[in-house]
């Protein structure tokens, strides 16, 4: 067990005092034995003490972030591929550089935990053990999808890992989150609601709202404002008085987070989750970064300059970070993550020419799940008289 | 109105006299100079052509600083400064709650929604405050000042929140008006117009005719009157009404009705709220038969509103009932848009099943 130090800037790296010679590790290491690691900042809080830096970890867990937020980032790749090749329509909001906010989150919460989130939602649904194959099929429009193809990429769902989604209107869903925490408190329950937002619905009124009801009636709510400093082509400090989301709650405790670094998520969340069912809301600002524009309709290079992408690219890479962990901790060699990430690549490519194959939806269900029985909607075709149909 | 057909010849700009058969626009005047233009251009001119004209006209909204989602507010942040058009952060209830202050003070605010999908938040501001202030305070003050723009309407790939039409929920209120254009050079004079009425008004603007329509627009300062609809194709077997991107479509269904012999009279509305029955009347009273089109659902859409009042006015003129193909009653879907949308073919159907009754 070695206690090791990383500095996200330093490229030289501590070496730790156990360290096993090359010809005898045969494999990746799936070790469970606990190895403690510090994050990269320590948190800021406010009306609270915050959780220690030294976050515990083991080498599979290390090996599943690396490979899970691989797999995110290879995913997102591929959506803004198909994107551009007209097999995604619509608005596609990728979350690629944002990876260890969901991976961090999962290893914290269970299943039972609820997670509430926005658009920016493929990898959050991919975290819930939902798999590439649903995802792509959505994207594209198709039955298989994670939501019948009628949600689309905004819309992703999974009821059975309690992750309800997936909203177009921003904002819209911290009311949501906090009535799933009241139902989950009423319940007796003992999970929590993890509710996700941006830095731009942080200034929705409907956000107090819901900061204010779940403050006042202790609801087991976390509202995570995954801060990546841009509401679509808004700079943060150009759209908030105070950019410090972690302390609007005023009432509310709340936390910084270095939200490219997974481990200080985990740490994070864990931290909240024991919180919010004793004491009732607090709020985590994930500090973090999206690689992509807003959308694939934004270059995402007219409000910020690419220099500023690429630093943060190759100094706070959540992936780069855990690979780097891994080499020091010498749990896999960087060849071995290269083949994994190549192993990624095929899994996702595989997944992708499955979904292409999967049919559109039947038109009836153009008019399925309106109401429980459907109301008897009229339709007819360009000729009224004989295609004419009172649809259920 | 060569202009809408532009959207079936990839952008290309069709000159104005191709095709006959249409009242020209009362606005035409014989030597201004003209440019060919898009919607979103011709909005952007309307826009520099407000804040010019009025000094206590502002522009904000969400990313307008630099030109917006739509490049309708393009160079207006660098012209009038950030003083008078500058971004908000993302609260559509404030925005048109600030908005309306700032028109209680005497001001002209052009506020933006950026997508209609959006204004909801607003729309207690809208109803409760904008279009009740005169009234409540006796004329006292007023919001005259306050004009919203929103982006509405299908775009081919929009999904349930890019391409909603929600003209009809705005109609039911007393105290603002409703517009919507058909193309660029309408929405210049119908922008300029409303931002001018001293009533608030809200703005929908077709998203789908952004870039898609080009047309020859008057580089001046001009306005086209509210609550005035034009005829814009004259006919005599029936009448059809419509507003905004639906009525490139409509077109296209006249002209294939053309083909089997029904002369068609194609009204466009402009102004939803308070809308011109006297044109619509007269035209019906004519033809005897009456077709309405809208992409928003059919139940409780515009459409019911013109087929009750009209039903009133001319019941005994009535060759056939009146035909509404409009979309359908479920949410704006993802991959079924197609099969949602009133097309030609399901306008053309109702045309001749009406002609036929």
């Amino acid at each position: 067990m070695a206690l090791s130090r990383l500095s996200s800037r330093s490229t030289t790296l501590l070496q730790p005092l156990a360290t096993t010679s090359l010809l005898r590790r045969r494999h990746i290491s799936t070790d469970t034995t606990p190895i403690t690691v510090e994050t990269s900042l320590p948190f800021t809080s406010h009306l609270i003490s915050p959780p220690s830096r030294a976050v515990e970890t083991s080498s599979q867990e290390l090996i599943s972030f690396f490979r899970d937020m691989a797999l995110m980032r290879r995913m997102e790749i591929a959506a803004d591929s198909l994107y551009k090749a007209k097999l995604i329509r619509g608005f596609c909001h990728l979350y690629d550089g944002q990876e260890a906010v969901a991976i961090g989150m999962e290893a914290a919460i269970t299943k039972r935990d609820a997670i509430i989130t926005s658009y920016r939602d493929h990898c959050t649904f991919l975290g819930r053990g939902g798999g590439l194959f649903e995802a792509f099929s959505e994207l594209m429009g198709r039955t298989t999808g994670c939501s019948k193809g009628k949600g689309g990429s905004m819309h992703f769902y999974k009821k059975d890992a309690s992750f309800y989604g997936g909203h177009g209107i921003v904002g819209a869903q911290a009311p949501l989150g906090c009535g799933l925490a009241f139902a989950q408190k009423y319940s007796k329950e003992e999970a929590v609601t993890f509710t996700l937002y941006g830095d731009g619905a942080a200034n929705q009124g409907q956000l107090f709202e819901a900061l204010n009801i779940a403050a006042l009636w202790d609801l087991p709510a976390v509202l995570v404002c995954e801060n990546n400093h841009y509401g679509m082509g808004t700079a943060e400090w150009r759209s908030a008085k105070s950019p410090a989301y972690f302390k609007r709650g005023d009432y509310v405790p709340g936390l910084k987070v270095d939200g490219m670094d997974a481990l200080a998520v985990k740490q994070a969340c864990k931290f909240a989750k024991e919180h919010a069912l004793k004491n009732g809301p607090i709020i985590l600002e994930m500090d973090t970064y999206r690689y992509h524009g807003h959308s694939m309709s934004d270059p995402g290079s007219t409000y910020r300059t690419r220099d500023e992408i690429s630093g943060v690219r190759q100094v706070r890479d959540p992936i780069d970070r855990v690979r780097k962990l891994i080499i020091a901790h010498d749990i896999a060699t960087e060849k071995e993550l290269k083949d994994m990430e190549k192993e990624v690549r095929k899994e996702v490519d595989a997944a992708v020419a499955q979904a292409k194959e999967s049919p559109i939806p039947e038109p009836s269900e153009l008019f399925s799940n309106i109401y429980v029985k459907g109301f008897g909607a009229e339709s007819f075709g360009a000729d009224r008289k004989e295609l004419r149909a009172t649809l259920p | 109105m060569a202009s809408l057909l532009s959207r079936f010849c990839r952008k290309l700009a069709l000159p104005g006299s191709a095709h006959g058969s249409r009242m020209t626009s009362s606005t035409a005047c014989g030597s201004e100079t003209v440019k060919s233009l898009n919607l979103y251009s011709a909005i952007n001119q309307a826009l520099h052509i407000a804040l010019e004209t009025d000094p206590r006209s502002y522009v904000f909204g969400e990313d307008v600083g630099f030109g917006g989602v739509f490049r309708c507010t393009t160079g207006l942040a660098e012209r009038f400064g950030k003083n008078r058009v500058f971004n908000t952060p993302l609260c559509e209830q404030g925005i048109v709650g600030f908005g309306i202050g700032l028109a209680a003070m005497g001001n002209r605010a052009v506020v933006e929604i950026q997508f209609a999908d959006y204004i909801y938040p607003a729309f207690d501001q809208i109803v409760n405050e904008a279009a009740k202030f005169r009234y409540r305070s006796g004329n006292q003050f007023n919001c005259g000042g306050l004009t919203i723009r929103a982006p509405y309407g299908a775009v081919g790939h929009g999904g349930h929140y890019h391409s909603q039409s929600p003209e009809a929920f705005f109609c039911h209120v007393p105290g603002i008006k409703v517009v919507i254009p058909r193309s660029p050079r309408e929405a210049k004079g119908l922008l300029l117009s409303s931002i001018r009425d001293p009533n608030p008004v809200v703005f929908f603007e077709p998203k789908w005719l952004y870039r898609q329509a080009v047309e020859e627009v008057p580089e001046h300062d001009y306005m086209i009157p509210l609550s005035q609809a034009e005829i814009i194709r004259e006919g005599s077997d029936i009448t059809l009404v419509g507003w905004g991107a639906q009525l490139t479509v409509m077109e296209q269904a006249c002209l294939d009705a053309e083909k089997e012999g029904i002369s068609c009279e194609l009204i466009d509305l402009k102004t939803l709220l308070p809308w011109d029955k006297e044109t619509v009347e007269a035209s019906v009273k004519k033809t005897g038969r009456l077709l309405i089109s809208h992409e928003a659902p059919i139940t409780g859409g515009f459409g019911a509103e013109i087929s009750a009042t009209i039903l009133e006015r001319c019941f005994l003129k009535l060759e056939a009932p009146v035909s509404r193909v409009c979309g359908l009653d479920t949410p704006f879907p993802l991959v079924f848009e197609p099969f949602y949308m009133p097309t030609k073919n399901k306008i053309l159907d109702a045309i001749k099943s009406t002609v036929n009754y």
